[in-house]
C-alpha cells in the first residue's frame, strides 16, 4: 500500500500538486487523469519520490524517506513519460537495464547470465509480447512495440509497483488496447500499478479506479463511472460530453 | 574474457614487441650485434611503448565513461576541462623555468587537474544536473585555455614561448620510467573507477528520472566521474601533453563490436586507445620526416576528419 497525506509539490515557485492525500491499493489498475497542466505527472513522480515533495509519503506502512534509493527502485518500477534509450541497444539488453535494482553487489555490472535475472528479463519479455522481438535494436521498432519494450524494462525489476507515466500516449488504437490490456493483467496478478492516461475512455474501460486532478488537487476518486461521470468531465475539461454504450466498451461523445 | 577483449589484448601483445624494435635504429631479436641494444630497449622504447599504451588505455576508456555519462557520442573526456587545466598547470612551470627540477611539469599538471576538479565540484556537485555540470566543464576548459594563451604572450624569452607551444602539442618523445610511475598508478585507479560506474552509465541511458528510479544517486555518480575522468585525464595530459580525439574517436570504433550499453563499452574502449596510441606513436617514429611528428597532431590530423564524417553520419541519420 502507498499512501500520501497533504502531499505538496512545488516547481517553479508554484504548487503543481496541492494537498493530495490518498491511498493506493496493490492489485488495482488506477487511472490518473486530468487536462493538460493539471499535475498528473508531478503527482506520480511524486509517489514515486522521484521529486522533492512536502507531506507524508508511506510504502508499506514506513515512510519512503527511510528506505534506501535501492530499497524504493526495487519496490516501485517507474515509467517515464516520452521513454528514451540514448543508445540503439537490443530490446533484451534494453529489458535486462531494469534488472540494475536486484544486482549482487551495488555497482557491480548486471549479469544476465544469472539465472534469476534471466526468468524475470524473459518473463518481462512474454508478457509485453515481445520474444520474438528480443535481439532486433530498439530503433527498429514500431511505435507499439517500443512502447511495451520500454514497459518490460519495468516488469523485469518485478517491482510491486508500477507507476507509468502516459505509456499509452501516442500509440494507434490497437496497439493501446493490447498495452492496456497488458497492464490490467499485471494489476490481476497482484501488483499495484498506477497510469496517467490521457484518454478517458480508456481509463473509463480498463481501469479499476480513477482520480482525477485539477489543477493540482484532486478533484474526484473513485470507481470510474463515479469519479468519470459527465457532470465531473463537463466541470473539469469544461466539455459537455455524454458516455455511450455498454460497460467495458465504452465511448465519450462530445 | 570476451572474443572482442581478447582480440584487442592479442594485438597488443602483437604491436607492442614490433613496436619496441622499430625506430631510427632497427633492432633485430636474432642479431645481438646492434650497439646499445640493450640500453635502448630497456631506457628508451620500452617506456615509451609502455606509456602509449597507458595514455592510450586511459583516454579510450575515459571517453567511453564520459560518452555514457553525457549519453552523447560526440562526447570527449576535454569537455569538461581538465586536460585544459592540467595543460595549464604544465605550461606555468615551462613559463617559470622550472621545467628542468625533476618531475616538476607532471606534478604541476596534477595541480592543474585537481584544481579543475575541485572547481567542477563545487559549481556543478550540488544538484547532480548534468546540463550545468557540462557548461561549468566548458567554462574552465575556456578559462583554462586563456590563462595557457597569456603564459605563451607573456613568455620571458622565445624559447620558452617554443617550448611550451611544442609540449602543447602532445608528444610521447624523451619519456623515462619516472613518468611511467606517474602515469600508471593514477590512470589504473581512475579507470577502475570509471569501470565500477558502468552499470550506473547503463541505467542513464534511461534518462535521468528513469535512472533516479532504478536507485542512481546521481550526485554520487557525478562525484565517481570527476574522480575517475581527473585521474585518467590529470595523468595523461601530465606525461603526454594534449593528446585529443582518441576518447572520442575509440569508443565509436568499438561500439557497433559490443551489445551498446557503456558498461560494457569500458574495456574494449581502454584495449582499442593503448592500440590506437601505440600504433599511432610507432608510426610517427617511423615517418622519414626531418624532425619526428608529433603525437598528438598525428592524432588530430586523423581525428578530426573522423570527427567530421561523424556529424555527417548522424545528420544523415536525423534526417
Amino acid at each position: 500500500m502507498i499512501t500520501a497525506t497533504n502531499l505538496t509539490v512545488r516547481r517553479g515557485g508554484r504548487d503543481v500538486v496541492r494537498d493530495a492525500t490518498l491511498s493506493l491499493e496493490p492489485g488495482r489498475l488506477t487511472a490518473i487523469c486530468g487536462p493538460n497542466g493539471a499535475g498528473k505527472s508531478s503527482l506520480l513522480a511524486a509517489l514515486a519520490a522521484l521529486l522533492p515533495a512536502t507531506g507524508d509519503l508511506t510504502l508499506d506502512g514506513r515512510s519512503i524517506a527511510s528506505l534506501s534509493l535501492r530499497e524504493r527502485a526495487r519496490a516501485i518500477g517507474f515509467l517515464p513519460q516520452r521513454a528514451e534509450v540514448a543508445w540503439d541497444v537490443s530490446v533484451r539488453t534494453l529489458v535486462a537495464l531494469g534488472r540494475l535494482p536486484w544486482c549482487a553487489v551495488p555497482g557491480r555490472p548486471a549479469r544476465a547470465s544469472l539465472s534469476a535475472d534471466r526468468a524475470a528479463i524473459d518473463a518481462a519479455l512474454a508478457a509485453m509480447e515481445l520474444c520474438d522481438l528480443a535481439d532486433r535494436p530498439v530503433s527498429n521498432l514500431s511505435g507499439g512495440e517500443r512502447a511495451r519494450a520500454f514497459m518490460a524494462r519495468v516488469l523485469a525489476g518485478e517491482p510491486d509497483w508500477i507507476l507509468a507515466d502516459e505509456p499509452l500516449a501516442s500509440l494507434d488504437l490497437a496497439h493501446q488496447q493490447r498495452l492496456a490490456a497488458c497492464l490490467a493483467r499485471e494489476a490481476a496478478g497482484g501488483r499495484g500499478v498506477v497510469v496517467v492516461m490521457h484518454d478517458l475512455a480508456t481509463a473509463m474501460n480498463h481501469a479499476d479506479r480513477v482520480i482525477v486532478l485539477d489543477q493540482g488537487r484532486i478533484v474526484a476518486d473513485g470507481r470510474p463511472q463515479d469519479a468519470l461521470c459527465e457532470a465531473i468531465i463537463r466541470q473539469v475539461w469544461q466539455v459537455d460530453a455524454r458516455w455511450l454504450g455498454d460497460p467495458g466498451s465504452k465511448a465519450l461523445a462530445t | 574474457m570476451s572474443r572482442l577483449n581478447l582480440t584487442l589484448a592479442l594485438a597488443i601483445a602483437v604491436v607492442l614487441p614490433i613496436s619496441l624494435l622499430s625506430g631510427r635504429v632497427w633492432i633485430s631479436p636474432l642479431d645481438s650485434t646492434v650497439p646499445h641494444a640493450a640500453t635502448i630497449l630497456a631506457e628508451l622504447r620500452l617506456p615509451r611503448g609502455l606509456l602509449a599504451v597507458i595514455v592510450g588505455a586511459g583516454l579510450g576508456g575515459a571517453g567511453a565513461a564520459m560518452q555514457g555519462y553525457l549519453r552523447n557520442p560526440l562526447a570527449d573526456p576535454g569537455l569538461f576541462g581538465i586536460a585544459p587545466a592540467a595543460a595549464f598547470g604544465a605550461v606555468l612551470t615551462l613559463f617559470l623555468g622550472l621545467a628542468a627540477v625533476p618531475f616538476a611539469l607532471p606534478f604541476a599538471a596534477l595541480i592543474g587537474a585537481g584544481g579543475a576538479m575541485a572547481l567542477l565540484a563545487l559549481i556543478a556537485g550540488r544538484t547532480g544536473g548534468i546540463a550545468l555540470f557540462t557548461l561549468a566543464g566548458l567554462m574552465i576548459a575556456s578559462l583554462a585555455g586563456t590563462l595557457t594563451s597569456l603564459a605563451i604572450s607573456m613568455s620571458p624569452n622565445p624559447f620558452a614561448t617554443s617550448e611550451i607551444v611544442t609540449w602543447l602539442m602532445g608528444a610521447l618523445t624523451d619519456r623515462s620510467w619516472g613518468d611511467i610511475w606517474i602515469a600508471a598508478p593514477l590512470t589504473f585507479a581512475g579507470l577502475a573507477v570509471l569501470w565500477r560506474t558502468g552499470p550506473l552509465l547503463d541505467a542513464l541511458t534511461l534518462g535521468e528520472q528513469a535512472a533516479l528510479s532504478l536507485g542512481v544517486d546521481a550526485r554520487r555518480l557525478q562525484w565517481w566521474i570527476v574522480i575517475g575522468i581527473g585521474l585518467v585525464v590529470g595523468a595523461g595530459v601530465a606525461v603526454a601533453g594534449i593528446v585529443g580525439f582518441v576518447g572520442l574517436m575509440v569508443p565509436h570504433l568499438v561500439r557497433p563490436f559490443t551489445d551498446r550499453r557503456p558498461s560494457t563499452l569500458i574495456v574494449p574502449s581502454v584495449l582499442a586507445g593503448a592500440l590506437l596510441v601505440l600504433v599511432a606513436d610507432t608510426v610517427c617514429r617511423l615517418l622519414p620526416l626531418a624532425s619526428e611528428l608529433r603525437l598528438g597532431i598525428a592524432l588530430s590530423l586523423l581525428g578530426a576528419p573522423f570527427f567530421l564524417a561523424l556529424l555527417l553520419r548522424l545528420r544523415r541519420d536525423l534526417a
